[in-house]
Order: C-alpha cells, then sequence, then structure tokens
C-alpha cells in the first residue's frame, strides 16, 4: 500500500485523512487547552491572597467565563474528537471516517470559532462577563457589546460539534469491517457512539437558546425578559437542558479509553462488557431527565425538586456499575504500571471522588449549602481534570507509539503524571473546604476565612499548570526529538484491530481492504 | 457492499441524522411554549394564569385567605405605584376586587406593563383573575394619576396547607422596548 | 516499589483525613452547622452522606489498592481469565440502589420542610440589585438598603485591609433586623440580574429573579449576626454585597422598629427643611463629593471617565454639561435606566443629596456647567412636574 501523502501546507488545509485531522483536532485542543489554563493561572494569581490584586472584577468575570468556555468547547470537546478521529476506524476495521470532507470543514471552523470568541477580549467592554453558563438576563440585556461574537462563536462550535456527530456514527454504523458486530466493537467506539447520539440531541437546543439570546438582544423578542411577558428562568431550563448531557458528552469518551487502558494493563479482559454498554447508555438517557439539578434555588415546586433530586441520585447507580467493572478488571490481573495506566487508574479513582461529591449535590435539602459555592467548582474540575483530561492524557501516552512509531520517554511520562496527580488534587482538593466554609463561586476577592485554602489551591494551580508544559515538552520529545522506536505491539496486554493488524507507526492509510474480525 | 451502495446508505443516514438535528433545533424553541403549559399546569415559578370568568361559586365561609399586594416600579420607571390596601383576607370562592394606584411623574407620556407573579408558585394554579390592569399595556400622560381595578377569586379547592398568598407586581416601563406588543401577563 | 506504595497509603491517608477528617467538624474543614432547626438538620444530612460516602470510597479504594499490591506482574503473573459473572453485577447494581434510597428518605423530609414557609410571624421583601440589596418590612413600614460597608472602589480592598477585618467584604452598613424565634417569611425578587441571597448558617438560599417573586423562610432561635453573601453571579460586583442578618430579641426588636420610625420621621423633617433652603455651591459639592464616592465611583469611576461602554463616562457626557438635559440627568438618578446597572436612587438618597451629587457631576471633572440643583429642584421634580 502507498503511503503518499501531500505535504506542506495544503497537506493539512485540505486533508480528508481521518489521522491528519485527528492529529489536528489534538494540537487545536492543546494549544486551547494551554490559552484556558493560562486564564486560569490569572484567576488563581488574583485568589492567591484577600484584596484585588492584579485584575479588575470584571475582567476577572470575564476570564472565569473565557476559562470555562474555552476549556469546554475548545480543550475537552475538539480532544475527544481528535481521539474519535484517530482511533474509531482503526478500531472498527474501516478505512477512513464515512464522510472525510466533512470532517474537514468540521475542524477547520474551530479556528475561526474560537478567534471569533478570543477576539472579544479585545474588544470595548471587555469579553463575555457572565459565566460560561451566561444566564439571562445578565448576559442578554446587561452582556457586553462583545456577547454577540461569543454568540456567532458558539453557533460555530455547535456546527463542527454537530458535524463530527454525524460522521462518527455514519462512520459506526455503515462502515464497521464485515464481522465487527456492534457488541464485538471496542467499548471506545461505544462510548463515543453514545456520545455522538447526545451531541446531535443537545447542541441543537444550545444553538436554539443563543439564537434567542441574540433575538432578545436585537430583535425586540423577549424570551427570557419578564418585562416582555419572558422568563429568566426559562433560559436555565434550555441551557441545562443541553448543559447537563454536555458534562456527559465531555466524560463517556474518558470512560471508554479507561475500558481500554486497564484490560490492557491488566492482561485481562474487561469485566463486563455488555453491562458497561448498558450503563453507559443509561447514564446517557438519564441525563436528559435531571436538568434541574443545577437549578434546586430558583424556587420551584417541591413535587419538581424531589423529581429532579431522585433522577440524580440514580445516576450514580449505572455510574457505579462502570466504577466497579473498572475494579474487577483490575481484580487477580497480572497488572503493571505505565504511564497510561497510571493515569487511568488516577482517572477511576479521582473521578470517583467527583462521583461522590456528586450524590452529594443532588440531595436538595443541603444542595441549598453547597450550590454556587467552591463545593460545586471543586465537583466539577474533579470529574473534568482528572475525569477527562486525564482520560485524554491517558489515551495519548497509550495509543502515541501507534500514531507516531516512537515511544515516549517512559521516566518523564511517569514524573509527568505523580506532578500531575499531587498537583491535581492540591489544587481542587482544598476548593471543598473554602466552599463549605461559604465561599461563593466566580468572587474576585474574599475573606480572610477562606485564605488557606485558596493559596494551597492557587500553589496548586500554578504547579498543575506548569507540569502540563513537560507534557508538551514529552509530546515534541517523542514525535520530532529523539526517541525510542516503537515495536508494532509495546503493550503486551492490548488488544483491539489497531494493535493486533496494524503495524506501529499506522501507515497513513490502513484497512483499505477491510481486515478479518474474529 | 459496493462503493456505490456505500455513499447511498451514508447519505440517507446523514439525511436522518439531520433531520434528528433540525428536531432538536426547534425542539429547543418549542421549550418556550411547553415551559408556559408546563407553568400552567403546575405553577412554576408562580406566573399567573389568563383571563378567568367568574361563575357562580360555591362560596367557602369557614375559610380565609390571607392575600398581600407587593407593587414595585424597576429601574427607569418613573411612576409612583402602589395597592390601595397591602393586605386583604377573602373567603375561596367569593369575587373580590382590590385596586391599585398609580401616577406618572414624568412629564411626557409613559407606557407601563406589570408583570404578576405568585408566592408560592402553587398558588397561581388556584388564583383567577377576572380582570386585571396586568392583561394590559397602561399610558399614562404627565402627571397623571389612575386607580387600577383587580378583580379575582380563589378557587375553593386551594388546598389546606396553603393560607397565604403574596401577589407582585413590577411595573415595566414599556414606553420604548415592547409597546404595543400584546404581552397580556399569563 | 516503596515509593509507589507510600504514594498510596498517602493517598489513602489523603482520601480518609478529607472525608472523615472533615467529620471531625473543626469550622474551617466543614460546614458550619448553623443555628436554625433546618440549618442543623442539612448539616446532619451532609454528614450522613459524607460518611456513607466515606465508607464506600473505603471499600472500592480498598480493593483498587489491595489489587495493585497484589495483583501486579511481579506477584500475579499468569492473569485471572473470567470477565463475567451476572450475580455480581446483579448485586454491585442493587446495592448502591439500596443505599441511594436510604438517603433519599430524609432528604426527602427535611426538603419538604425546608420549602414550608406557611403560617409566618412576619414578612420580608428581599430585592437584589447591582450591587446591593434592599430590605422591606411587610408589616412594619420599613424599607432600608443594605450596601458593603466599604463604598465598592478597587482601592478598598487590599491584602491589609483583609487582614485587619475580621469582617472584610461581609460588613454592610444597614443590616437585616429580625426577631429570634419568630418565623419570618422572605419574599426574593430582584431588580435587574438573578442574584441569590445566602445565608449559611441559616441554611438559607433562594434565587432573586428579576420580575418574579420566590419565597422561603427562617426562623432563628439564638440572637447573633450571621453573615453571608450573594451567591449567584450578577455583574462586576457580585462578590461585594454581602447579607448580614443581625437577630435580636422580640423586645430588642420592637424598640429598633420603634426607633427605625423615629428616624424615618427625623429623616422627613430634615429633607423639608433642607428642601426649604438654598445651598451654596462649596456645600453642594462637598456633599455630591461624598455621595459620588460612595454610590457612583464603582462604575462610574471617581474620575467621572466611567468603564465605557458599560459603565459611561460623566465626565464631558451630554447629560452632564448640556443646560437643556439637567431634567434628564435629574430623571437618571432619580429613576434610573432600564436595562443597565443604573439603579433608581429616588429612594435611596435624600433629595438634598440627590441634588448634591447631580451638582457635583456638573460640575466636577471639568464639566464646569456652574449650575446649581436645589433640593427644593428634586422635590417638585418627584412631585411631578
Amino acid at each position: 500500500m502507498a503511503d503518499h501523502h501531500p505535504t506542506g501546507l495544503k497537506r493539512w488545509l485540505f486533508t480528508t485523512n481521518h489521522k491528519d485531522i485527528g492529529s489536528m483536532y489534538l494540537w487545536f485542543s492543546f494549544v486551547m487547552f494551554i490559552i484556558g489554563g493560562a486564564m486560569a493561572m490569572v484567576i488563581r494569581a488574583e485568589l492567591y491572597q484577600p484584596g484585588l490584586q492584579f485584575v479588575d472584577p470584571n475582567f476577572f468575570n470575564s476570564m472565569t467565563t473565557m476559562h470555562g468556555l474555552i476549556m469546554v468547547f475548545g480543550a475537552v470537546m475538539p480532544s475527544m474528537v481528535g481521539l474519535a478521529n484517530w482511533l474509531i476506524p482503526m478500531q472498527i476495521g474501516a478505512p477512513d471516517m464515512a464522510l472525510p470532507r466533512m470532517n474537514n470543514w468540521s475542524f477547520w471552523i474551530l479556528p475561526f470559532a474560537f478567534t471569533l470568541l478570543l477576539s472579544s477580549l479585545f474588544m470595548d467592554g471587555g469579553a463575555p462577563n457572565f459565566g460560561w453558563t451566561f444566564y439571562a438576563p445578565l448576559s442578554t440585556t446587561y452582556g457586553p457589546p462583545s456577547t454577540d461574537f461569543f454568540i456567532l462563536g458558539v453557533h460555530m462550535m455547535g456546527i463542527s460539534s454537530i458535524m463530527g456527530a454525524i460522521n462518527v456514527i455514519v462512520t459506526v454504523f455503515n462502515m464497521r469491517a464485515p464481522g465487527m458486530t456492534l457488541m464485538k466493537m471496542p467499548l471506545f467506539v461505544w462510548t463515543w457512539v453514545i456520545t455522538a447520539f447526545l451531541l446531535i440531541m443537545v447542541m441543537p437546543v444550545l444553538a436554539g437558546a443563543v439564537t434567542m439570546m441574540l433575538t432578545d438582544r436585537h430583535f425586540g423578542t423577549s424570551f427570557f425578559d419578564a418585562a416582555g411577558g419572558g422568563d429568566p428562568v426559562l433560559f436555565q431550563h434550555i441551557f441545562w437542558f443541553f448543559g447537563h448531557p454536555e458534562v456527559y458528552i465531555m466524560i463517556l469518551p474518558a470512560f471508554g479509553v479507561a475500558s481500554e487502558i486497564i484490560p490492557a494493563f491488566a492482561r485481562k479482559k474487561l469485566f463486563g462488557y455488555s453491562s458497561m454498554v448498558y450503563a453507559t447508555a443509561s447514564i446517557a438517557l438519564l441525563s436528559f431527565v435531571v436538568w434541574a439539578h443545577h437549578m434546586f434555588t430558583v424556587g420551584m415546586p417541591v413535587a419538581g425538586e424531589l423529581f429532579f433530586m431522585i433522577a440524580t441520585m440514580l445516576i450514580a447507580v449505572p455510574t457505579g456499575v462502570k466504577v466497579f467493572n473498572w475494579v474487577a478488571t483490575m481484580w487477580q490481573g497480572s497488572m503493571t504500571f505505565e504511564t497510561p495506566m497510571l493515569f487511568a487508574i488516577a482517572f477511576v479513582i479521582l473521578f470517583t471522588i467527583g462521583g461522590f461529591s456528586g450524590v452529594m449535590l443532588a440531595m436538595a435539602p443541603v444542595d441549598f449549602q453547597y450550590h454556587d459555592t467552591y463545593f460545586v467548582v471543586a465537583h466539577f474540575h474533579y470529574v473534568l481534570f482528572p475525569g477527562a483530561i486525564f482520560g485524554t492524557t491517558a489515551a495519548v501516552y497509550y495509543w502515541l507509539p501507534k500514531w507516531t512509531g516512537k515511544m515516549y520517554n517512559e521516566k518523564l511520562g511517569k514524573l509527568h503524571f505523580w506532578l500531575s496527580m499531587i498537583f491535581v488534587n492540591l489544587t481542587f482538593f482544598p476548593m471543598h473546604f473554602s466552599g463549605l466554609a461559604g465561599m461563593p463561586r466566580r468572587i474576585p476577592d474574599y475573606n480572610m476565612m477562606f485564605a488557606d485554602f485558596n493559596q494551597l489551591a492557587s500553589i496548586g494551580a500554578f504547579g498543575l499548570g506548569l507540569t502540563q508544559i513537560l507534557f508538551l515538552a514529552i509530546l515534541i520529545k517523542t514525535i520530532w526529538g529523539k526517541a525510542e522506536k516503537s515495536s508494532d505491539k509495546p503493550w503486551d496486554g492490548a488488544t483491539g484491530l489497531e494493535w493486533e493488524q496494524l503495524p506501529c507507526p499506522a501507515p497513513y492509510h490502513t484497512f483499505d481492504t477491510p481486515p478479518k474480525v474474529s | 457492499m459496493s462503493e456505490q451502495e456505500q455513499k447511498l446508505s451514508n447519505k440517507s443516514l446523514v439525511m436522518r441524522l439531520l433531520g434528528v438535528v433540525g428536531g432538536m433545533f426547534l425542539f429547543g424553541f418549542a421549550l418556550v411554549p411547553l415551559y408556559d403549559v408546563f407553568c400552567e399546569i403546575t405553577g412554576i415559578n408562580g406566573k399567573t394564569r389568563g383571563q378567568a370568568i367568574y361563575q357562580k361559586k360555591e362560596i367557602d365561609h369557614d375559610r380565609l385567605v390571607t392575600i398581600s399586594f407587593i407593587a414595585d416600579v424597576k429601574r427607569g420607571m418613573p411612576w409612583e405605584f402602589k395597592p390601595m390596601e397591602n393586605v386583604v383576607k377573602v373567603k375561596p370562592g367569593e369575587l373580590n376586587e382590590v385596586r391599585f394606584y398609580a401616577r406618572n411623574r414624568a412629564n411626557e407620556d409613559i407606557v407601563g406593563q406589570s408583570v404578576p407573579s405568585i408566592s408560592p408558585s402553587e398558588g397561581a394554579l388556584y388564583l383567577n383573575k377576572t380582570e386585571c390592569f396586568c392583561f394590559d399595556q397602561q399610558r399614562l400622560a404627565a402627571g397623571e394619576e389612575i386607580e387600577m381595578p383587580m378583580k379575582f377569586y380563589i378557587d375553593a379547592d386551594l388546598p389546606e396547607d396553603i393560607s397565604h398568598l403574596t401577589l407582585s407586581y413590577q411595573l415595566y416601563n414599556v414606553t420604548e422596548a415592547f409597546a404595543g406588543d400584546s404581552v397580556a401577563a399569563k | 516499589m516503596a515509593i509507589r506504595r507510600k504514594f498510596f497509603a498517602g493517598l489513602t491517608a489523603l482520601v480518609s483525613f478529607v472525608l472523615s477528617g472533615a467529620a471531625q467538624a473543626t469550622a474551617e474543614l466543614n460546614m458550619r452547622p448553623g443555628v436554625t432547626e433546618t440549618s442543623l438538620e442539612a448539616f446532619e444530612l451532609h454528614m450522613a452522606v459524607i460518611w456513607v460516602m466515606t465508607g464506600i470510597a473505603v471499600v472500592v479504594f480498598g480493593l483498587m489498592i489491595y489489587s495493585m499490591i497484589f495483583h501486579r506482574k511481579s506477584k500475579n503473573p499468569t492473569p485471572a481469565t473470567w470477565s463475567h459473572s451476572t450475580t455480581v453485577e446483579f448485586i454491585w447494581t442493587i446495592i448502591p440502589f439500596i443505599i441511594l434510597i436510604a438517603l433519599t428518605i430524609p432528604a426527602v423530609k427535611l426538603l419538604i420542610k425546608m420549602e414550608d414557609a406557611s403560617d409566618p410571624d412576619m414578612s420580608v421583601v428581599v430585592t437584589g440589585s447591582q450591587w446591593k440589596w434592599h430590605y422591606k418590612y411587610m408589616e412594619h413600614d420599613i424599607e432600608f438598603f443594605s450596601n458593603l460597608a466599604t463604598p465598592q472602589q478597587r482601592e478598598n480592598f487590599s491584602l491589609e485591609e483583609a487582614q485587619n477585618n475580621p469582617n472584610y467584604l461581609l460588613d454592610v452598613d444597614n443590616e437585616l433586623v429580625l426577631p429570634a424565634n419568630k418565623k419570618v417569611r422572605f419574599l426574593m425578587t430582584a431588580d435587574d440580574v438573578i442574584h441569590s441571597w445566602w445565608v449559611p448558617e441559616l441554611a438559607v438560599k433562594k434565587d432573586a429573579i428579576p420580575g418574579f417573586i420566590n419565597e422561603t423562610w427562617t426562623q432563628v432561635p439564638t440572637p447573633g449576626t450571621y453573615r453571608g453573601q450573594c451567591t449567584e453571579l450578577c455583574g462586576k460586583w457580585h462578590g461585594f454585597m454581602p447579607v448580614v442578618v443581625k437577630v435580636v430579641t422580640e423586645t430588642e426588636f420592637d424598640d429598633w422598629v420603634a426607633q427605625k420610625k423615629e428616624e424615618k420621621i427625623a429623616a422627613e423633617k430634615a429633607a423639608a427643611e433642607a428642601a426649604a433652603q438654598s445651598w451654596e455651591m462649596d456645600k453642594l459639592m462637598e456633599l455630591g463629593k461624598t455621595v459620588y464616592d460612595a454610590k457612583c465611583a464603582a462604575c462610574h469611576m471617581q474620575n467621572g471617565a466611567g468603564v465605557p461602554p458599560t459603565f459611561p463616562a460623566l465626565k464631558g457626557s451630554a447629560m452632564a454639561i448640556e443646560a437643556d438635559q439637567i431634567n434628564a440627568h435629574i430623571d437618571i438618578v432619580v429613576n434610573g435606566k432600564a436595562g443597565t446597572a443604573m439603579a433608581a436612587f429616588g429612594n435611596q438618597l435624600t433629595d438634598a443629596e440627590i441634588a448634591a451629587v447631580v451638582t457635583y457631576e456638573r460640575n466636577a471633572w471639568g464639566n464646569d456647567t456652574g449650575e446649581k440643583v436645589q433640593p427644593a429642584d428634586i422635590q417638585a421634580f418627584k412631585a411631578g412636574n
């Protein structure tokens, strides 16, 4: 098979190759991760001690808003799409994604969307400053002029995600190699298909919400303005109808990654494959009926609060099944702890801690005490950083030999892991305490009683930020620098078509003739 | 599957998925009326309902429900606005009338829209207004004052545990923004 | 590998310290139990969940750590081959389900109690606006604004200030005074954007939504001062609008009500006197600057330059210099401007203060119009012209 491809800028601009597009998605998300991380550094620097030291409160609000938007839509989601692009065709024995040109568009929209969003930092009135949840009327009547750019940016990234999701679904349904039945697919593919369905269900609703914002701002409608017969709480219902499934969009592919890596390094088959699939599907379904648990304080009737509380707590059951299955996979395995495995195990432990605080938050009467405090910030960072981001990191280390044909430096990889592990906990664990002590989120200054925990969190955050530069260095060294060549199967426990039937690095074109699936 | 068949099959799946996307986009907008219907059924948020028609009801003489009124003017609204009575006690099933006073202190015409809200929100299901200034916008000339009537009755099947309702009116200046819109508060 | 083991031992210690250590209830590590019946029950429920979660954590993480130690390749070179067990999977679906139901029952009970604001002894309307609270006692004809005690200007917030003031950012000019042992109902609403009124020790947190009212309640058994903050992002100075509730005995409360009424009469008298006089420029400018720095400078800045386009400049602004716009100027100060952070100051400031601040804005920072606005002008404006 000729491994021929165009070179130079044209290769990247016009490529329809899933591997090229996957790489671009991954690099793009890394750039966004660094930018969003830099904003987090601004936030943590300001919060290092009480008093207004560095930034104006309005700019602080812009930072928390942009940090959230960029991390959610720019870093986590594209990184998952990048993994999907690289892995899904190889894992189901397809030559490429089903819709290669659409694949190219869905990536190339992103740089424009985020340039637009980031440009708002330099506009009069500043960048969006109403939180990544952009509650009306703070974001409509009271939003800065740059809000319109934000709306356009969200539309563009929505279109990109929808196209990416459609591509995944069509690829998985139509392009599987003969013999690759649905229940033989690797779990990463399964979790991604379910994610893709969530995406096409909820991204359009988000698009609807920002469209309503736009017409409220400029075309005289009043969806969210009481003066014209609207209701600000309606915005929150629509937003969280999107927002809660969105949370699972960010975490489900990471579940899939853990379900690939843990069996590989335990040298033992994944425990309870089918229950994993069903658990993922039920998490996705339940995610549509729990949204108002983000809104316990808006003044719902008790019956509504009870419904959303109980539905939310139910999600703990399938999530628990997943965690128990991972533990059972490890049980009596023959484990080694290379970097991907370390990240995967840390993912399971720390994500579970995030799950515990999630159950606490689900209980409406105590949620009144936790709601909109740093306890919530701690909770969702526990599921997002050591959850989604550790998941992606584990995936990158695990498949890097497959992608590049080279082996990362194991010592540096482990160093990256341990530093991340220590700093991620140092950053986010103290936030539980400042939240319980009563510190609201999204405030630039605070009373002395919150000072100790904030200082710890800031130190942790600076360390965590620097550690990710190490990650960048490891990647550069592996890809372009001096690095050991990888064998075709560097992980002896790895299974799946990409490890069993393809060399390292995977050639530019793979599975032009469908593989045999046993 | 041949390449041709593959393409066709991809296309048809894409079309179906785009259908889902379009459907969900519309669903986002459908949430707006759905939410209103939902509010009307469950009383979420204490949005009061539209105009009711009073038919001779059985009056529950053994029960008194306290209704408090709050009237607020919003930012940029140069009116004086207050209930003539702050609190009334009514019997369920009985038709009552209260009046609100408004005066335009500005030296130009101002259009006002009152937005009603009831607490506890479940109470919205049982408070029926047969006549209310909040159904329409009011235009007051400079210095003009007005007494605005509001007629309502409480359903006799108001749950026993609700003994007190608060009805709030927030008065917005809609001279520029929404004048002429029929927003007849639902 | 000693290091790894140490790490995992450390991790276990950290987890158990955090989850159970929190249970030792040192004030800083844990939720404050608070003082009301509902806050105490919420605290108990919080502790119960923490213990349950700790239990689950010990089991799950314990198994993982055991497995990581004993099922590593060096200890267990041949992995087991099983990968499925319906019984086990059934058990670990059912057990969490039962635990969750056990947690739900007390939560449901407490929730129903917390949401029952019926039969109050008194009611207070709480209105949030950018960036202060307004309290109106429905039974007593008392209403006032409650601002952060320190004016909202950047230079007032520093580490030094925080170290010297134990109630840094948690102190207001007028506290909400409530009688002990009375069921107080709060009716929450907002003037502009959504705010949220939270006092941790009362376990009361409710959103204040513009256009709508929400209700909640408290009954505080012990006199004392309880502090909280706004918990819904509401714009630039969101972190600077604390809630302070001062609970006093019933007699003290009656005295306070009486005193407030006297103050109101005295203030009306003073205002009438002020309106009767013609004020000199110096006096207007002096009072105007004080008022401006306290109420206006947070947004329009001390030098009048504002932060356009959100907070317009007053320096050189047509409204503040053109003679025919003087009524518009008074109007915006008295009535506020819809859809912006410009609040109505008509009932936050006295006529004299409004006259002074308008005069100040028309003459400071080179606006030099030389125009004076008298308290009587404001009085006339408010009466309708």
